[in-house]
């Protein structure tokens, strides 16, 4: 059977990623609330229940385990990894188990999109994704009154009974893209598509951009001898790297588990 | 008696059978039955109701479906053609690409601030919108569902298409034509397609549809479709769907 392959035509391709410093990450969580203020993500008056809690971008706490004065923290920020896979056998985990073609692997951006009006919510991404990457809408977003003014147009809103997860800021690189065609280019610059929690880190922790081009600056910091990607034993091929300096922190995102003090509890 | 005496007598008694009923036949010959014709009334009343249920489908349900407005002031695309060149004189790009659609009043008042003519349309624009400062409330035909990016720079910059190919000779119109929408969606009937038999060619082709004489008013579909139709044929890749999709 042919390969048929989304998205190869005259456009210029991108491999969008990221690579987020840890060392930098203060877990302040400013990320976040820039994600979910740019996708319109809805939020409850209640949302102590976290399993029930939308994220796109979500900082979680890890801790090497060990007693005061040896504990030590550190802050994993985790978008969407926009999985690339190698090939069939370790294909991007959510778009091979869709029964819907919901989601599919943009070859011409390397986004994983979801198309919100053609889920069903039956939810075997969520459940095939290793990240949890992916968040199920179990009621209809409503947002406190007078704010619906502030949703952003350029993203459409969610209903409920449907899976969402990051795009990567999808909608700026279209809103990019039309101005640069409106000045008769073709091709992006660097700085034209940023996603909002790459601009949002205070501490200058994410970077993002495109992955083969060695003029961007993710490109370098990919490269870093510290830098690893989260479960990278599973083979999905994910383009969202960190960088470590801290070796258990290393260790940890390949879920490894050792003997107290080198493996790691959730803080 | 033996038995094949009796197998004899057996065989006998059968041949004069077939010989009476043979007799019975030729005395007499089947009869023609009255009525035969009748069997074509159930073929008559499957035709009747075969169409009477394609002219409901076809021409009632749409009646019923789809809710028209009138556009609040009928608007003469011609002769503002006429005076101020192409559609980009008022439908323009803004800075940063994105595409201005409809105008704004403010573009109205540029020249309308007064009357300029006499026509009773004019009069009513600046009476009930301009003097008072109020956004004309336009109904827009080509309004696409919330999950739609759109890019207007990509289609007419880039690819050079001419604006009739997708909304139809909008700018040789003299009146603007009822906003029809569905009732059940509410969306414009310009997007679902105005013959619900989908006998139309695609939006797309529209030019080609008037060169061979056809007469449809505005555009015939936009649908996904015919967008990924389109793009399937002149870029000769499927796209994926984040392209058109937000």
């Amino acid at each position: 059977m042919k390969e048929a392959h989304h998205g190869e035509g005259d456009e210029k391709t991108y491999k969008f990623g990221m690579v987020i410093d840890l060392d930098k990450c203060t877990g302040c969580g400013a990320c976040m609330v820039a994600c979910m203020a740019e996708n319109n993500i809805s939020f409850r008056k209640d949302e102590t229940d976290k399993l029930r809690s939308n994220f796109w971008m979500r900082v979680y706490k890890i801790s090497n385990g060990l007693p005061f004065p040896d504990t030590e923290v550190s802050y994993i920020p985790r978008p969407c990894m926009h999985c690339e896979g190698y090939d069939h056998h370790h294909a991007t985990p959510c778009v091979s188990v869709c029964p819907a073609t919901v989601t599919d692997y943009n070859h011409e951006t390397g986004i994983v999109s979801q198309i919100y009006t053609r889920c069903f919510g039956c939810r075997y991404c969520m459940a095939a994704c290793p990240y949890h990457v992916r968040v199920f809408n179990w009621w209809d977003p409503r947002w406190p009154k007078g704010m619906e003014k502030y949703l952003n147009p350029d993203v459409s809103v969610r209903m409920r009974g449907v899976v969402e997860k990051c795009s990567f800021c999808f909608h700026r690189y279209q809103r990019a893209k039309n101005k640069a065609y409106a000045e008769g280019r073709r091709e992006l610059r660097e700085d034209e598509y940023q996603t909002a929690c790459t601009q949002a880190c205070p501490a200058g922790a994410i970077t993002f951009g495109d992955l083969n081009d060695p003029h961007h600056k993710v490109y370098k910091l990919k490269k870093d001898p510290n830098a690893f990607r989260l479960l990278e034993k599973l083979g999905t091929n994910p383009k969202v790297y960190y960088v470590s300096t801290t070796d258990w922190v290393r260790k940890a995102s390949d879920a490894y588990t050792g003997k107290q003090g080198e493996g790691v509890t959730p803080g | 008696m033996s038995a094949t005496e009796e197998e004899k007598e057996q065989t006998v008694a059968e041949g004069e059978q077939a010989e009476a009923s043979d007799e019975q036949a030729m005395a007499s010959p089947e009869p023609v039955k009255p009525g035969t014709w009748l069997f074509i009334i159930p073929l008559v009343a499957f035709f009747i109701g075969f169409v009477v249920h394609l002219l409901v489908g076809w021409v009632v349900f749409p009646l019923l479906l789809y809710a028209g407005k009138k556009q609040p002031i009928d608007f003469n695309h011609k002769l503002h053609v006429e005076e101020l060149g192409e559609c980009e004189g008022c439908h323009y790009f803004r800075e940063d690409g994105s595409f201005s659609g409809v105008p704004k009043l403010a573009n109205c008042v540029e020249c309308h601030e007064e009357a300029v003519g006499e026509h009773p349309e004019e009069a009513k624009l600046v009476r009930e919108y301009v003097e008072p400062g109020k956004e004309i409330p336009w109904l827009i035909y080509a309004r696409q569902p919330q999950c739609v990016f759109f890019s207007h720079a990509a289609h007419v910059n880039m690819a050079e298409m001419e604006c009739a190919t997708c909304h139809g000779p909008v700018g040789e119109s003299d009146h603007t034509r009822p906003y029809q929408y569905n009732r059940l969606t509410l969306y414009s009937r310009d997007i679902w397609g105005h013959n619900i038999a989908g006998m139309t060619k695609n939006a797309w082709e529209y030019l080609q549809i008037k060169d061979s004489g056809g007469t449809i008013d505005g555009p015939a579909r936009m649908k996904m479709d015919d967008c990924a139709e389109c793009h399937e044929e002149k870029r000769g890749v499927k796209d994926s769907c984040f392209v058109c999709h937000k």
